[in-house]
């Protein structure tokens, strides 16, 4: 008998507790964000799929050197590159990603002697098209941004 | 009159087999537990593990040493930044490299900061388990605060692969130092909160107390180790066990608790969480300055021989063991992971137990199960 007017007692405590501690929680500013009308801005370092940094005149910079393909734990690169009429470095015709198996360890980022591709921060991609994530064509994606500017 | 008889005594003994996952709730993850059961009693238990088994291992034997970082925030994935340590460690160790005393001291700062989250988690999905909604809200709102220090030191919220060879990718910056400091002064009084939310709550101290008892005996039987080992009184921690880093040089205290049940590994947790601040504070104040990478060749060559590193993961001792024949590529990666220790006693622990108390049980061995099947 006795035990059970402990429980209650000690229940009722614990209860009281409880409640008071969501009461005062009720009443603090809300942590989350109300995703889609606003949303985060990413950190400078966050690691979402790479891109081509352009020099001054908008160009790529990549000199298809092949480093980040030998790099990337995951092989998800494809480059192709030519020497152009009087240039001194070769030149890139096409970067292909394949996001679907990119870990995003930064491993192409680092080796990269030119400096020629970047973590983008774009984090909301979705597509009904695996194909739009399988080839990614960073070149095209350069031109775009470029024509947008 | 007929006299009565108790239903079994006539009845067929029977037990029915009853699934407990893969697709459960309660197992955090694809495991399946088969369980026998007598009535609403535990008979018997068997483990099925491998449901999301990636190889590993075997993915180390065909990629460079560097190639491999990536996997190892991918085994658990709460406490990635341990394993990774365990791993940069283990070369470090093969090559002779010693990381500058600044990588150490971050190093230090970001598996303290990643070991809270972990337990964080643990806290919040274990009173789920339980049947506790809000504690999961409360602690992944300060969760979320340590995993956007991390995000802006590491760009990536869960699978950092921040350490290198030799060092760490970048160096902290002074936001992160000035978040971390104001991380450590919102916890302290949020942990006394939880404390007196849960930890006192008659409800559940009456699911957890003695229920689950985990001797250490047993512990020692099936290779348990981390907050197991601890809350049955055992003071075993790798960073004091075996010193890595610049652990000897911090003042924290091993938590135990000789209690060996469900709320033993509780109280050793929510403790742990404590000394964690303490240890991050100190290494804030001390940390030094100067570079974050040690010289390292571009190209990292393992002498040929066998290495290991151990060091405390949030679920307990993590070990890498590589084995090089002086190749750009490892010859072998073993990973020694805490978790498959720490389930494979479930099959005797939770012999003539109810299935509700089973639940209880497993969730206070913090399971992940990537991390058993690597
Ligand atoms: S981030 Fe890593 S996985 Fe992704 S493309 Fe670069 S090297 Fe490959
Ligand atoms: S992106 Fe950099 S590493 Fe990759 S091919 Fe171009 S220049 Fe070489």
């Amino acid at each position: 008998m006795n035990n059970i007017f402990k429980d209650v007692a000690g229940g009722f405590i614990s209860l009281m507790i409880g409640m008071g501690i969501t009461l005062k929680e009720f009443f603090r500013k809300p942590v989350t964000v109300h995703y889609p009308r606003e949303s985060l801005k990413m950190t400078p370092r966050y690691r979402s799929h790479i891109i081509f940094t352009p020099d001054e005149d908008g160009a790529s910079k990549c000199i298809a050197c092949n480093m980040c393909v030998n790099a990337c734990p995951s092989q998800c690169i494809y480059v192709e590159g030519e020497k152009k009429e009087g240039a001194r470095k070769k030149s890139v015709t096409k970067y292909e990603l394949n996001f679907t198996t990119c870990s995003l360890c930064g491993a192409c980022v680092e080796v990269c002697p030119t400096d020629a591709i970047d973590f983008s921060k774009r984090y909301n991609l979705a597509s009904p098209d695996k194909e739009r994530f399988r080839r990614m064509d960073l070149c095209k994606d350069l031109e775009e941004r470029n024509r947008k500017k | 009159m007929m006299e009565l008889q108790p239903v079994h005594a006539t009845g067929p003994q029977e037990t029915f087999v009853l699934n407990l996952g893969p697709q459960h709730p309660a197992t955090h993850g694809v495991l399946r537990i088969k369980l026998t059961m007598d009535g609403e009693f535990i008979k018997d238990a068997v483990i099925v593990a491998g449901y999301v088994h990636r190889e590993h291992e075997k993915m180390g034997e065909n990629r460079t040493w560097a190639q491999f970082l990536p996997n190892t925030s991918r085994i658990d994935y709460l406490s990635a930044m341990m394993y990774t340590h365990a791993y940069v460690g283990a070369v470090e160790r093969a090559c002779g490299i010693q990381p500058p005393s600044r990588a150490e001291y971050i190093r230090v700062i970001t598996s303290e900061l990643n070991r809270i989250s972990s337990h964080l988690v643990w806290w919040g999905a274990y009173l789920l388990d339980l049947g506790g909604m809000t504690p999961l809200l409360y602690a992944f709102d300060d969760r979320e605060k340590i995993l956007d220090l991390l995000e802006a030191l590491t760009g990536a919220r869960l699978t950092y692969c921040y350490y290198r060879f030799g060092g760490v990718l970048e160096d902290v910056d002074d936001n992160f130092i000035a978040g971390t400091r104001a991380f450590v002064k919102e916890f302290r009084p949020r942990l006394r909160m939880f404390r007196r939310l849960v930890s006192e709550n008659i409800i559940f101290r009456k699911r957890v107390e003695n229920i689950g008892i985990i001797d250490a005996e047993m512990c020692r039987k099936y290779g348990a180790t981390g907050p197991m080992i601890r809350g049955a009184g055992v003071p075993y921690d790798v960073r004091r066990a075996e010193p890595y880093s610049v652990y000897p040089e911090l003042d924290f205290e091993v938590a135990t608790d000789p209690a060996a049940d469900s709320m033993g590994r509780y109280k050793v947790r929510m403790e742990e969480m404590e000394q964690s601040l303490r240890i991050i504070e100190q290494a804030l104040d001390r940390l030094p300055d100067g570079p974050v990478m040690a010289k390292v060749p571009r190209v990292i060559k393992v002498p040929a021989g066998e290495y290991c590193y151990a060091t405390e993961a949030a679920r307990g001792r993590f070990e890498v063991r590589i084995v090089s024949t002086g190749k750009l590529i490892p010859h072998r990666i073993r990973l020694r992971t805490p978790c498959f220790g720490n389930l494979s006693l479930f099959e005797e622990a939770a012999r003539g137990m109810m299935l509700a108390d089973g639940i209880a049980m497993m969730g206070s061995l913090d399971l992940v199960i990537p991390d058993i099947d690597r």
